[in-house]
C-alpha cells in the first residue's frame, strides 16, 4: 500500500508498505529517518516517541496506515519545531492566538524548511532565517551529561519537550511522571532530570 | 579542597594551557549527533541491496536435532539463503575463553533460545516468517539445571570431551571451572570466635538490557573478504572469532565499529556477528541483522545466578576472624567467560576487610540454563550482595553499628587480600562509609503526593502502613584483566600542521559503547599534545586492539595508551626540533620542554619554538601498545597470586520507603561515595556511578530473567523483564574522591563497575532495617515481604 502524510512539515510518501509495517519501520527503513530507535518495538520503552498530530506516541505500536494525511514530528525535526513554536509564542505576546495547537507549530515549521525541500533537515540555509540547530532539551540534554550511548535519547527528547510544551515549570515529580514510559539503562536518570530543569529554566528565562 | 586532590602546581605543567583537557567536564564529541537523532548506530546502516537476516531459535533447553528440513523455507518468494550447521564452511564453534559454542547447532541443542538455523531475505519478515517454516525435529534429553543435577551420578555430560585448560582441574566435566582460595587456619579461628554467623544467599538471572539491540551490517568484499560494521565490545576478540569460522585469513575480516546502544557486558561474546557474515559470504549481497527485544533476551549472555552460603567468625570486640564461604555460579550451556567470572568471585568473595583465616571455594556450572557471562562487575556483585548482608548479620549479633563494624574491620593500603595480594594503593573503605553516612537524610516519609509513595500512582497507600528504613554497604571490584592476562591497547596518534593549525588525529579500536571514552580520549590527547584539535578515527581492526570496554579499563588502558604514544610524539617533536633549532636557544638542550598551544615551551614558560616550523608538512605518526603492570594467575589449589591490577570501592547508604501490607518498595534516596583516582571528566564519572547505582538497584528490586518450567525462559521482554524507570530511580547523590594510585595514568582508578556491586546490598539492607526481615535473595519481591 501506498503511505502519505507529513514528517517534520514535509509532505512524505512510501510505496509497497505492507500492512503489518510500523510507523518506526517506515521511518527508518523507508524514508531515511532512523533517529527514533528500535529498542523495544513493543511499547515498553519509548525510544522511538514521535509527535503524531502533536501526541506523544510510540511509533513501533502505530501501524504506518494509521499514519495516513496525518503530522509526525520526530527527533530529526524537533530543533525546527521547537523553533517554530517558540517564535509563535513570542508573537503570542503580541498578538493574543491559541498557543496548544500543535498543528500549527508544524505548519510554522513548515515554512522554514520548505523553501529548500530537497536538502537535509539540518541544511536549512536558503531559508531567509536561520533556525538554530538545537532546540532548548537538546542543547540541555548535551550539556547536562544526559546522554550516554544515546539510544533512549531521541524518545526521551521528543516526551521532554512535549513536556514543557504544556507545563513550562515543571517540578521534579511532574518531570517523572511524563518520563515513566522511556527507559534509560545508562544514566541513572539523574542527568536526565538536570537536563529537563534545565530547559525549563533557560526556556522561562528566555522569554 | 577535598583529600587527595592534586595541590595547585607550582611550574607549568603539560597541557595546563590548553582547554578540554583532562579534569575538566568536556562535552562528549558525538552528543550533538546523539542529540540530533544522526548519530548511525548499528541498527540504523542501510546498503543498496541488502538482505535482511533472521535466526531459528531452538525451543527446548536440551535436545537432539534429528533432522532439519529447509526447503519450505528456501521455496518462499524473498528468501535468498538458509544455513544449518552443515553450511558452515570452516571452524563450527567459538567463544571467548573456550570454543565450545557452535556457530549454529551441531545435532544438538543446549538451551532454550539456541541458534538453529539463519535465514536471509528482502524483507525482516519474510526472513521471520521462512525461519518459521524450517521444520526440526527434535528429541528433548534431560536437562541439568543446578549444581545436584550437574553433578549426580549419570548426569547428562553437556560438553563431553573437553580439553580446555580448566577441564584438569574441575571436579566434574559439568563443572566450567573451581577456584579455592585458602589462607591461615579457619579451624582454629573458628574456636576462638565469640560470635559465628552462617546463612545462605541466593541472587537472580540478571540481564544487561541494553537498549540497542544487536545488530550489524556485514558486507562482502571484491577481495572475498567481508565487511562488518557492528556494536561490539571489542573489535579484534570479535575478529579473532570471525576469521576461523570464515575460513578467511584475519586480514579479510575488517570490523568497524557502529554506533553502540549500551553494552554492560552483553556484547563481549558474538551475537549476531558470525551470522551475519556468513549470510553475505553466501549470497554475494550485504546482509542485515537486527534482533527485537525478545530475541535479544536470547541472543547475549546474562549475568550468572548464584547460590551462595557463608560463614562469618568475629570476636565480641567486633573484630573478623574468619570467613568461610562456597560460591557456585550457574554458567548455563556454555562457557563464556564463566572462568574469570569465577576468578573474580572467589578473590573478591569477601568483600574490602582484612581477615586473616579465609577458606573460600567458587565455581561456575554447565548447565541446561541460557549461557552466562559478562555482566557489570562480573562475579563480584553477586559476592557483595552476600558478605554485606553477613557484615549486617554479625553486627546485630554483636549489638554493633554495621557502618562502626565495618570500619573496624575495613582494609586500607597495604591489607592483604585472601590470594596474599598486598593492596599497594589508597583503600579508603572506612572513609567512603563515614562520607554516606555523613550526607543529611532526606526529608521524613508521608508526603502528601502518592508519587512519592511506594506503589507512586497506583495510588495504593496514602501512608498507611509505610515503613522507612535505611541500609550501608561498600564493595570491592578489580580494575582490568586479571590472572596473567596479557592485558594491552593500542593507540596511533598523527600529529600534522592543517591550515596552519596543528592538528592531533587519535585511532584507536576502542569500542565506545556510550561510558564517554571518547571524550577522554580527546582530553588526553589535548593535555598531551597541547594542541586544541584533536579528531578520533572511526574505530576498526586496522589499527592494533585495544582490548575489551569491559572490566572498568577503557580509560585506564586506552586513555593510558593514547598518552604513552602522545608522549612518544611530543618526544619526536622536540628531537625534530633540537635537530633543525637546537642551536638557537639554550632551552633545546637543558630545558624541560612542554607542547603548549602549538609552541614547544620550556617549563619557565618560555617559547623556544612552533610546531608548524617543526613539523613543516611532515607528519609524526606513532602506533604504540600499552600494558599496566603483570598479573599472576592463582594457584589451582591455595589461589593465592597477585591476580589484579588494581582494585575500585565505592559505598552506598539506601533510604527506602515500605509498604509492609502490600510489600512495594520506593527507594527514598541511593547516595554513593566512590574512589576514582583522579576524575579525567568529572561528569561522566558522576554519569557512570549513578548508571551503576541504578542497575544495583535494579537486581535489588525488580529485575530478574525466570528460568523455569524445562529451563525455559519465561519473561523475555520489557513487559515482564522490568529495568527501573525514573518513577522507580531516587535522588542519588554523589561523593568523588581522587586519591591517585600511582602505577595508574595520571593515577586512574576504573570507575565503571563498583557502583553496581554494593548498591543491591545497601537498598536490601534497608528493606531488611524496614521490615524485620532476613531476605536472603534478590530481586526482593513483594511476595517475600508479605509472606504470601
Amino acid at each position: 500500500m501506498r503511505v502519505t502524510f507529513t514528517v517534520n512539515g514535509r509532505p512524505q510518501q512510501a510505496d509497497d508498505v505492507w500492512e503489518g509495517e510500523s510507523l518506526l519501520y517506515v521511518l527508518r527503513e523507508r524514508l531515511g529517518l532512523p533517529g527514533s530507535k528500535n529498542a523495544c518495538e513493543q511499547g515498553e520503552c519509548g525510544s522511538c516517541t514521535v509527535r503524531l498530530d502533536g501526541v506523544p506516541v510510540c511509533a513501533c505500536l502505530v501501524a504506518a496506515g494509521q499514519a495516513e494525511g496525518r503530522e509526525v514530528v520526530t527527533v530529526e525535526g524537533l530543533a525546527q519545531y521547537a523553533d517554530a513554536r517558540s517564535r509563535r509564542t513570542t508573537q503570542d505576546t503580541t498578538a493574543t492566538q491559541d498557543t496548544t495547537d500543535t498543528t500549527d507549530a508544524t505548519t510554522a515549521a513548515d515554512t522554514t524548511t520548505a523553501t529548500d525541500a530537497t536538502t537535509a533537515t539540518d541544511t536549512t540555509a536558503a531559508a531567509t532565517r536561520q533556525p538554530p540547530p538545537l532546540a532548548p532539551v537538546q542543547q540541555a540534554f548535551i550539556d547536562t551529561g544526559a546522554i550516554q550511548c544515546g539510544f533512549c535519547t531521541p524518545g526521551l527528547l521528543i516526551a521532554a519537550d512535549e513536556l514543557l510544551e504544556r507545563t513550562p515549570d515543571p517540578s521534579d515529580a511532574d518531570i517523572r511522571e511524563a518520563l515513566s514510559g522511556n527507559l534509560c539503562r545508562c544514566t541513572g536518570y539523574e542527568k536526565i532530570l538536570d537536563a529537563v530543569r534545565l530547559a525549563a529554566a533557560r526556556t522561562t528565562e528566555a522569554r | 579542597m577535598g583529600p587527595g586532590r592534586t595541590p595547585t602546581p607550582t611550574k607549568p605543567r603539560q597541557g595546563a594551557a590548553t582547554r578540554g583537557t583532562i579534569g575538566e567536564s568536556t562535552p562528549r564529541p558525538d552528543g550533538i549527533l546523539k542529540a540530533t537523532g544522526e548519530f548511525a548506530y548499528s541498527s540504523d546502516l542501510w546498503h543498496e541491496d541488502m538482505l535482511w537476516g533472521c535466526t531459528l531459535r531452538s525451543p527446548y533447553a536440551h535436545a537432539e536435532i534429528r533432522s532439519i528440513d529447509v526447503g519450505e523455507a528456501l521455496a518462499m518468494p524473498g528468501v535468498h539463503t538458509v544455513m544449518t550447521y552443515a553450511d558452515l564452511p570452516a571452524e563450527t564453534h567459538y567463544g571467548l575463553e573456550v570454543r565450545d559454542q557452535p556457530v549454529l547447532a551441531a545435532g544438538r541443542v543446549r538451551y532454550h533460545g539456541e541458534a538453529v538455523a539463519i535465514v536471509a531475505a528482502d524483507h525482516p519478515e519474510t526472513a521471520r516468517r521462512a525461519a518459521a517454516r524450517i521444520k526440526v525435529e527434535y528429541a528433548e534429553l534431560p536437562l541439568v539445571t543446578d549444581e545436584a543435577t550437574a553433578t549426580a551420578p549419570g548426569a547428562p555430560v553437556l560438553h563431553p570431551g573437553r580439553t580446555d585448560r580448566h577441564a584438569a582441574h574441575a571436579p566434574h566435566p559439568n563443572i566450567v571451572h573451581r577456584q579455592p582460595i585458602k589462607r591461615g587456619d579457619v579451624a582454629a579461628a573458628r574456636a576462638r570466635a565469640d560470635v559465628v554467623v552462617r546463612r545462605d544467599y541466593e541472587v537472580g538471572m540478571q540481564d544487561q538490557a541494553f537498549l540497542g539491540p544487536e545488530s550489524g551490517l556485514a558486507v562482502p568484499a571484491e577481495d572475498g573478504g567481508v565487511d562488518l560494521y557492528i556494536a561490539t565490545q571489542w573489535l579484534h576478540v570479535d575478529r579473532d572469532q570471525l576469521a576461523p569460522v570464515l575460513g578467511l585469513p584475519a586480514d579479510k575480516v575488517r570490523l568497524t565499529l557502529s554506533g553502540v546502544g549500551g553494552a554492560f557486558g552483553a556484547r563481549e561474546d558474538l551475537s549476531m556477528q558470525a551470522h551475519a557474515c556468513l549470510l553475505a559470504l553466501r549470497t554475494g549481497r550485504p546482509v542485515k541483522i537486527v534482533y527485537n527485544r525478545y530475541e535479544s533476551f536470547f541472543g547475549h549472555v546474562h549475568r550468572h545466578p548464584a547460590k551462595l552460603a557463608y560463614e562469618h567468625g568475629a570476636t565480641r570486640d567486633g573484630r573478623l576472624l574468619y570467613v568461610q564461604c562456597r560460591i557456585v555460579l550457574d554458567g548455563g550451556a556454555y562457557a563464556s567467560s564463566s572462568p574469570a567470572v569465577v576468578g573474580n568471585a572467589a578473590s573478591l568473595s569477601i568483600g574490602p576487610y582484612t581477615v586473616d583465616n579465609v577458606d573460600i571455594e567458587a565455581l561456575a556450572l554447565y548447565s541446561n540454563n541460557p549461557p552466562c557471562g559478562a555482566m557489570r562487575g562480573f562475579g563480584a556483585v553477586q559476592a557483595c550482595f552476600a558478605y554485606e548482608a553477613q557484615m549486617d548479620a554479625v553486627a546485630a549479633e554483636l549489638g554493633l553499628d554495621p557502618v562502626e563494624f565495618r570500619q573496624r574491620n575495613a582494609m586500607e593500603q597495604g591489607a592483604v587480600m585472601p590470594t596474599g595480594q598486598r593492596v599497594d594503593s589508597p583503600a579508603p573503605v572506612a572513609e567512603l562509609l563515614r562520607r554516606v553516612k555523613a550526607r543529611p537524610m532526606p526529608r521524613p516519609g508521608g508526603s502528601a503526593d502518592v508519587r512519592e509513595l511506594p506503589g507512586g500512582l497506583s495510588n495504593t497507600s496514602h501512608g498507611e502502613g509505610v515503613v522507612r528504613g535505611v541500609g550501608y554497604a561498600v564493595g570491592i571490584k578489580n580494575v582490568g584483566f586479571s590472572e596473567g592476562f596479557d592485558d594491552y591497547s593500542t593507540a596511533r596518534v598523527r600529529l600534522e600542521v592543517l591550515g596552519g593549525e596543528p592538528v592531533a588525529l587519535v585511532h584507536t579500536a576502542m569500542a565506545e559503547v556510550g561510558q564517554g571514552g571518547v571524550t577522554v580520549h580527546t582530553q588526553i590527547a589535548r593535555t598531551e599534545l597541547g594542541v586544541a584539535q584533536v579528531v578520533l578515527h572511526p574505530a576498526d581492526t586496522q589499527v592494533g586492539s585495544a582490548g575489551s570496554t569491559s572490566a572498568s579499563r577503557q580509560t585506564y588502558m586506552t586513555g593510558g595508551a593514547i598518552k604513552h604514544t602522545c608522549e612518544a610524539v611530543r618526544e619526536e617533536v622536540f628531537r625534530r626540533g633540537r635537530e633543525r633549532f637546537g642551536a638557537d636557544h639554550p632551552g633545546w638542550a637543558d630545558a624541560e620542554l612542554l607542547l603548549a598551544g602549538g609552541k614547544v615551551v620550556t617549563e619557565a614558560g618560555e617559547v623556544i619554538g612552533d610546531l608548524a616550523e617543526i613539523l613543516g608538512g611532515d607528519a609524526i605518526d606513532i602506533e604504540k601498545e600499552f600494558r599496566h603492570r603483570p598479573t599472576q594467575p592463582f594457584h589451582p589449589e591455595t589461589g593465592q597470586g597477585f591476580g589484579h591490577v588494581q582494585y575500585s570501592f565505592c559505598a552506598h547508604r539506601a533510604v527506602v520507603d515500605v509498604d509492609t501490607e502490600l510489600g512495594l518498595v520506593k527507594v527514598v534516596e541511593l547516595a554513593a561515595a566512590q574512589d576514582v583516582g583522579k576524575a579525567l571528566n568529572p561528569l561522566s564519572v558522576v554519569g557512570q556511578i549513578q548508571g551503576g547505582t541504578t542497575q544495583g538497584l535494579g537486581l535489588a528490586v525488580m529485575e530478574e530473567i525466570v528460568v523455569s518450567d524445562g529451563a525455559r525462559v519465561r519473561n523475555p521482554s520489557f513487559t515482564d523483564y522490568l529495568i527501573p524507570t525514573i518513577l522507580d530511580t531516587p535522588s542519588i547523590p554523589v561523593e568523588v574522591l581522587e586519591l591517585a594510585d600511582d602505577h595508574a595514568p595520571y593515577g586512574l582508578r576504573g570507575v565503571g563497575e563498583a557502583p553496581t556491586l554494593s548498591s543491591t546490598p545497601a537498598v536490601v539492607a534497608a528493606i531488611r532495617a524496614a521490615t524485620g526481615l532476613r531476605l536472603g535473595r534478590v530481586p526482593v519481591r513483594p511476595e517475600h515481604l508479605t509472606d504470601t
